[in-house]
């Protein structure tokens, strides 16, 4: 007993050493739900990049959508958010009802992708901002480490979403997930949609703990959501676990 | 300060110009004509041939009695305005008030620029000396109005400069003809023998007014200085400027970086002792072979940071040509408003839309990919989806209206609305099944339909009839129906997803 608590001490200490700093407020933490233990020392990486993988339009609403309320839980009330893409189908309106004031977003449509990561690159640098997202398709190891360092020294937080991507290679960001939508469930057995549910799979997570979830957004929080058993989950899911041992 | 003012005369201007162009014409006599009224009249004449008599608005026949062998050419109208815009544009070299004073002279504001040159004689004559050696045959006179320096400059027979509040007594033994005076007051003057300023100039002004009217006042006026006058110089004076020469031309790209990083040293100096910031720049660089170069940058809230202003202009600096070398850099301030210091925090707090530094880095960005790339919304009241927000002017923009967060909404939206193929059996019941892009997806739950009005003052057309629906895989799809189930031309599209 006295030895894992010496072993936890040291864990935390070899984190702190590596920048991973326990996130200031502990508001962020306590909306994450269920997926708050899969991260180190058990709060979210800020200051750091995350990626995300899409593979087709509804994956891509549901990506954004947990990245919203992701975002909202970061922001607060008075953050500063820039999302940049170059093939911009997000609707503004739709993102309040996932708790972020879309007047508080900077959207910036660029021509070439090239040019995202360029403003990508000037706005992780800019420490005013909570957060930036961009829609990258491609992204390789260097430009990804550049990416990493600017946000080292500005403490914001990086988003790349990858819709499509040819490969999924290696890049130096903290996290990458992968989200899909699931049947919802009905709220008091009413007809009709219930509340926004997916598939989470946080397929790498440096120094935590990757996993498999069933997310619902739910007054503002992510909620544990109920089991979805599909044949076909279960087994991609061992087949990412197996990967990741 | 006492103002002081250049009047400028070209006697000969139009013909001037043709033996510069032309110069076997130059000892020739000839004149420019123009037809008027079936007949061929002589607009100028060159001073070869003003000795026999000839001036302009005589037939050319009757110039031909007087001279047969006078040379004719054609006259290009609107030359003389023309040409006096090119050379007030190449006095700002003497002051940078230059303008043109149609139809043959010009008028500059030389208020505090002589003494760079060694006095008003000097200046005088050099700014005679260089307009001769272009060919042009000039009269000049400098003096403490517009008035009086345009009257000695084409009436004066002694110096051409009319020293500081002398202009009266210069202006004494002139003809009345010296005063910008209209043709029919003119000779009405001679008639009565008034034919010297000296002998009017002391008459009771009512007199005057009564026999000669208002516009004749207001010229003595201005003449002897009671009255101000405005000139319109060809190029507005920009408050902020700053110029800076170069002994040698400066033709690589860190010479150009330090010339621009010198004038925003100054320039941001005087904006901040002023309290103003800056919203646009022009950086424009003088080439030795006569082109100008010109970079422009806007930032979004007045600053004078010289570091932020540099990385503006940083990205663009490649795009400058300097050719064989730039002689002069200047930078101007057209826009600046006004810009009050604000206190330095004592620790800097994330999340203010009117942070210096978020202004600096949308400014950054809006120099590199363009400012139309750029967007903030803000709610609009209107259902329809697309025109449900709208784009904000500024960052600090808001609005009464306010944001709907009912869940109702997709989160992605196609830019167009793609048509599906569905199967819907009960009139306005959310389809069983519908297939988009060659899958069919079975529908399990649905929610709707929510009836969308087209805003008829806005556009014509069908109404939509929204519905949210879930396939057996937990996709969630928003669908509409354009137009109403019972009619035949109803369609069905696909509008966007749902998280």
């Amino acid at each position: 007993m006295k030895k894992a608590a010496i072993i936890s001490e040291l864990q935390r200490e070899i984190l702190l050493l590596q920048g991973f700093k326990p996130a200031n407020s502990l508001v962020v933490d306590k909306g994450l739900g269920p997926l708050k233990a899969a991260f180190p020392n058990a709060s979210f990486p800020l200051g750091a990049v995350h990626e995300f993988i899409s593979t087709d339009a509804e994956s891509m609403a549901a990506t954004s959508g947990f990245m919203s309320g992701l975002l909202s839980i970061l922001m607060g009330k008075d953050g500063i958010l820039i999302w940049i893409s170059t093939s911009r189908k997000l609707f503004p309106p739709a993102l309040r009802s996932f708790g972020l004031f879309p007047d508080r977003i900077i959207f910036i449509d660029a021509q070439r992708e090239k040019d995202v990561i360029w403003a990508m690159d000037e706005a992780l640098k800019c420490g005013v901002l909570t957060a930036v997202v961009g829609e990258i398709k491609e992204i390789d190891f260097t430009v990804s480490r550049r990416l990493q360092l600017a946000v080292e020294q500005s403490k914001v937080t990086g988003f790349i979403l990858r819709h499509n991507p040819r490969a999924l290679n290696t890049t130096a960001c903290v996290s990458r997930w992968r989200i899909r939508p699931i049947p919802s469930e009905a709220i008091d057995d009413l007809p009709g949609i219930g509340l926004p549910q997916w598939k989470v799979e946080l397929l790498r997570i440096r120094n935590g703990q990757p996993g498999i979830w069933s997310i619902k957004w739910m007054d503002g929080k992510f909620v544990s959501g109920r089991e979805w058993s599909e044949r076909s989950l279960e087994n991609t899911g061992s087949a990412i676990q197996k990967k990741a041992g | 300060m006492q103002r002081r003012y250049v009047s400028i005369w070209f006697p000969h201007l139009i013909t001037d110009w043709f033996s510069n162009r032309q110069p076997y014409l130059r000892d020739l006599p000839f004149v420019i004509c123009a037809p008027s009224h079936g007949r061929m009249m002589i607009t100028a004449a060159n001073q070869a041939v003003m000795k026999n008599g000839i001036t302009r608005g005589m037939v050319l026949a009757d110039a031909r009695a007087i001279l047969p062998s006078l040379e004719v050419l054609d006259d290009k109208p609107g030359l003389p305005d023309k040409l006096l815009l090119r050379i007030a544009e190449w006095c700002i070299r003497f002051t940078p008030g230059a303008a043109a004073d149609p139809p043959d002279g010009l008028l500059l504001d030389v208020t505090g620029c002589s003494h760079l040159w060694g006095g008003d004689h000097r200046y005088v004559e050099e700014i005679g000396r260089k307009l001769r050696e272009r060919g042009y045959s000039i009269r000049i006179a400098i003096a403490d109005t517009i008035g009086a320096a345009w009257a000695v400059a084409r009436f004066g027979n002694s110096s051409p400069v009319v020293k500081t509040a002398q202009h009266v007594e210069a202006l004494l033994d002139l003809p009345p003809e010296a005063l910008r005076l209209e043709e029919p007051t003119v000779e009405r003057l001679h008639k009565l023998g008034l034919d010297r300023i000296s002998k009017f100039i002391h008459i009771p002004r009512a007199t005057l007014r009564r026999r000669f009217g208002n516009h004749f006042l207001m010229r003595l006026d201005t003449a002897c200085g009671h009255e101000t006058e405005v000139l319109h110089f060809v190029q507005p004076i920009v408050p902020y400027y700053e110029r800076l020469p170069c002994l040698e031309p400066i033709a690589t790209a860190t010479g150009i970086a330090i010339a621009l990083e010198r004038l925003l040293n100054a320039l941001c100096a005087r904006l901040q002792q002023d309290q103003k910031g800056l919203r646009t720049a022009v950086f424009s660089g003088y080439r030795s072979d006569g082109k100008v170069e010109k970079l422009q940058i806007e930032t979004n809230s007045p600053t004078y940071s010289v570091k932020h202003l540099f990385r503006l202009f940083e990205n663009k600096l490649p795009s400058i040509e300097p050719a064989l070398g730039i002689e002069l850099f200047v930078l101007e301030a057209p826009k600046v408003e006004d810009h009050f210091p604000v206190q330095e925090k004592l620790w800097e707090t994330s999340g203010n839309l009117d942070d210096i530094r978020l202004a600096e880095l949308i400014d950054r960005l809006s120099v590199k990919l363009g400012p139309q790339t750029i967007h903030r919304y803000l709610p609009d009241e209107h259902y329809w989806p697309e025109r449900s927000y709208k784009p904000a002017g500024s960052l600090q923009e808001l609005t009464t209206a306010t944001w709907k967060d009912d869940g109702q909404r997709p989160l992605q939206l196609l830019p167009v609305p793609e048509r599906i193929e569905v199967t819907a059996p009960i009139p306005d019941y959310p389809p069983m099944l519908f297939r988009f892009h060659d899958k069919v997806h079975k529908v399990i739950r649905a929610d709707g339909p929510e009836r969308i009005e087209q805003e008829w003052w806005l556009q014509q057309g069908q109404h939509r009839d929204y519905y949210r629906v879930e396939d057996e895989a937990g996709n969630r799809y928003w669908l509409f129906r354009s137009g109403h189930y019972s009619d035949k031309a109803h369609q069905w599209f696909i509008h966007g997803f749902f998280p």
